[in-house]
């Protein structure tokens, strides 16, 4: 098993058209499961017609009424992104992943607020994410599908390659990873690390857990406090942005140390306390983890 | 980004947020005039830079006379002002703003953000204006109320005349507070603050001090915002870098830094620094570096002095390990290289891309894992040094002989 998404997933790409969504719905319909997954795509100019056999759709509705497609993936640029978020919600789709880097604030804070006050189910993974994938059955996004080896580990993080870089060291000590969930660099975003945790602390297929997180709000401190509290499985931490000064941002909006709040500093204490394994070696993530299962 | 004062309060103005009578002044001239248009017997000589701290930094006094103004203005204008957001080289001021001088009975803070927990606009006010709110929130963090605003709603009646009662202003102020929250949400703002916001003898709510920034992501929108950027405030190398979409940040150390992506590129400093080096840069080169993208990161990261080596670390996905080492290699042929320069790929096309390297002859070091890497640079950086020390001290033997 896995959380999230899995070969039985069905995807619409909404933005398939552009030059994002034809490269990575390309790649990932060839990664395991992928041609019987990505089944639809979303374009309200070009409905009827259809990219490399995927056919297109006017909208998330139109798609799903169709094709049966319960999870959507987001490539399309910045300033209607939010809509597209909101056009999938309204759908009733079980999960949205946005992957588009750069949308407004504002806009991340008027859907979101909307997703709440009308009580919808949809969960939200990103934006400016990497996506989220279940190795040998379901890639959903732009991370590298050959790096990722099946297994039993969950991997949790805001960055992309920052994830990369811990499947990576995973992968190559022979541990497989039972899914990874690329939250999102974003200061207002959809699942969170604790919302994620839950999942994975549930998932009879996971025995460990990787939660990579950055300077900037408290979304570490809060999954850590929940772990101590409630959490059967181990869970490993890294915190990138020790040498980050405060007041810049370093390339993620939502990297930011600000009125003295966020630092990694105080991210690995919490961590630490809460019994979380942390290492801050970002070389070391994936020996970490191995120490932790041999126990 | 971020914009001066006196262009914060042209904005507030626009949205009938109250301040000062005031103009900007460029040059002394410039404010003489100022100050003479204005009328009155007392103004207020402010030193425009974006960054905060600038009375204590001596950036801002208060002139009882038109000579004094001229005095004054000549004395800050071109000075480097050092805050504690300056860092210690300063910024030098090009800019003046000309007030009339405000009859403070008290001075409040007021501040508005988005809060990442509640995904909703944060406003805190408190009574402490004029200091350093940040300690106040670290010290008394009760002497700073909060509001946080329902996005449907907007700033309601209610939680406006809430912040009136707890900043003890009279209830006239409310029309203020949805003013300002107004001009935040119009202008796609990621942080207004007001400090101080204040009450006069006459009883008038005012904004004497005026600090916008606004959402990068959202500039598409606001053409008007985009041109009150100043260019004299940034960092050169931060410009040129945004020329070619990279992100760079300059730093204090001594090694520059090559990565793709910005929670990995932080992953690098924070291991160079694990190792006993430092960072001169953090620099995130995106998902679709050129090689012409890899020279243009090598020029900009060299054209700092500081810098004694360059770490590139990348994680091929989507973007191919042999791509960035022909970038890498035709980089560091032409800025003809001379500092040391570990490199570490992994991913997509790892082996392709490790052999361009090796058969480049260019003394490029390899490293096959991130900590690898940061070991490598600090190593090689040392035993250069050394080197040079080494030299130096034959060359005084030699010519003490």
């Amino acid at each position: 098993m896995s959380i999230l998404v899995d070969k039985n997933t069905r995807v619409v790409t909404q933005g398939i058209t552009g030059n994002a969504g034809q490269t990575h719905t390309r790649a990932s319909r060839a990664y395991a499961s992928g041609k019987e997954c990505y089944v639809a795509g979303v374009n309200p100019k070009k409905a009827g017609e259809n990219f490399e056999g995927i056919p297109i759709f006017a909208n998330v509705t139109e798609a799903k009424k169709q094709t049966g497609v319960n999870v959507s993936v987001i490539y399309v640029p910045p300033p209607f992104a939010a809509a597209a978020i909101w056009e999938a919600v309204e759908a009733d789709l079980d999960l949205v992943i946005c992957i588009t880097e750069g949308i407004p604030v504002r806009d991340m804070v008027a859907v979101r607020d909307r997703m709440r006050r009308e009580n919808r189910r949809s969960k939200l993974v990103g934006p400016n994410c990497p996506g989220v994938i279940t190795p040998g059955e379901i890639k959903i996004g732009i991370m590298p599908g050959h790096i990722h080896k099946k297994g039993r580990v969950g991997v949790v993080s805001r960055s992309g390659t920052l994830t990369y870089e811990a499947v990576g060291q995973l992968s190559e000590l022979g541990i497989g990873q039972s899914s990874a969930v690329g939250i999102g660099g974003d200061p207002v975003n959809g699942l969170k690390h604790i919302d994620v945790m839950k999942m994975f602390n549930e998932d009879p297929d996971t025995d460990a857990v990787i939660m990579i997180g950055e300077i900037g709000g408290s979304d570490e401190e809060d999954a850590a406090r929940w772990v101590k509290k409630n959490m059967k499985k181990p869970v490993v931490g890294f915190i990138a942005g020790i040498t980050a000064p405060p007041g810049k941002r370093m390339g993620h909006a939502g990297a930011i140390i600000s009125g003295g709040k966020g630092t990694a500093q105080e991210k690995l204490s919490v961590m630490e306390e809460c019994g979380i394994k942390v290492t801050r070696n970002p070389a070391e993530m994936g020996r970490t983890l191995k120490a932790v299962l041999k126990k | 980004m971020k914009i001066h004062e006196y262009q914060g309060k042209e904005i507030f103005r626009k949205y009938g947020v109250p301040t000062p009578r005031g103009y900007a002044a460029m040059s002394v001239d410039e404010a003489v005039e100022a100050a003479k248009k204005l009328g009155g017997k007392v103004w207020v000589v402010k030193a425009q830079i974006h960054a905060g701290g600038r009375g204590k930094g001596g950036g801002v006094k208060v002139a009882k006379s038109i000579d004094e103004v001229k005095k004054l203005s000549s004395q800050i204008l071109g000075m480097q002002l050092k805050t504690h957001q300056t860092g210690p080289q300063g910024q030098k001021v090009r800019r003046l703003l000309i007030e009339e001088g405000a009859d403070i009975k008290k001075e409040l803070y007021l501040g508005l953000v988005v809060d990442r927990g509640t995904q909703k606009v944060a406003i805190m006010a408190s009574t402490e204006g004029g200091m350093d709110i940040e300690e106040v929130a670290a010290k008394t963090p009760q002497k700073i109320f909060k509001v946080f605003v329902d996005p449907a709603e907007g700033l309601t009646g209610n939680d406006a005349a809430e912040i009136a009662t707890n900043l003890g202003l009279p209830q006239a102020a409310r029309a203020i507070f949805q003013s300002v929250y107004k001009c935040f949400l119009d202008t796609d703002a990621s942080l207004v603050e007001i400090n101080p916001l204040i009450l006069t003898g006459k009883g008038e709510v005012v904004a004497l001090d005026a600090k916008l920034n606004f959402d990068d992501n959202a500039l598409f929108r606001h053409p008007d915002i985009v041109a009150l950027r100043d260019l004299d405030e940034e960092d050169p190398r931060e410009i040129e870098a945004s020329k070619y979409d990279l992100n760079y940040i300059s730093l204090d150390g001594n090694i520059g830094c090559m990565v793709n992506g910005a929670g990995l590129a932080m992953a690098t400093m924070d291991t160079v620094k694990l190792f006993g080096g430092s960072p001169a840069n953090f620099l995130d080169v995106g998902g679709s570096a050129t090689p012409e993208k890899v020279t243009a990161a090598f020029k900009i990261m060299l054209s700092n002095p500081k810098v004694k080596g360059i770490l590139v670390n990348i994680f091929g996905g989507i973007m191919q390990c042999d791509t960035i080492a022909k970038g890498v290699i035709a980089a560091a042929r032409e800025v003809k290289l001379t500092v040391p320069l570990v490199v570490r790929m992994k991913g997509s096309n790892e082996d392709l891309g490790k052999k361009l390297l090796k058969d480049s002859g260019l003394p490029i070091i390899s490293a096959d894992s991130m900590g690898d890497a940061g070991k490598k640079i600090v190593a090689a950086i040392k035993k250069k040094s050394v080197k040079k020390k080494k030299v130096a001290a034959k060359k005084k033997v030699k010519k003490k002989k």
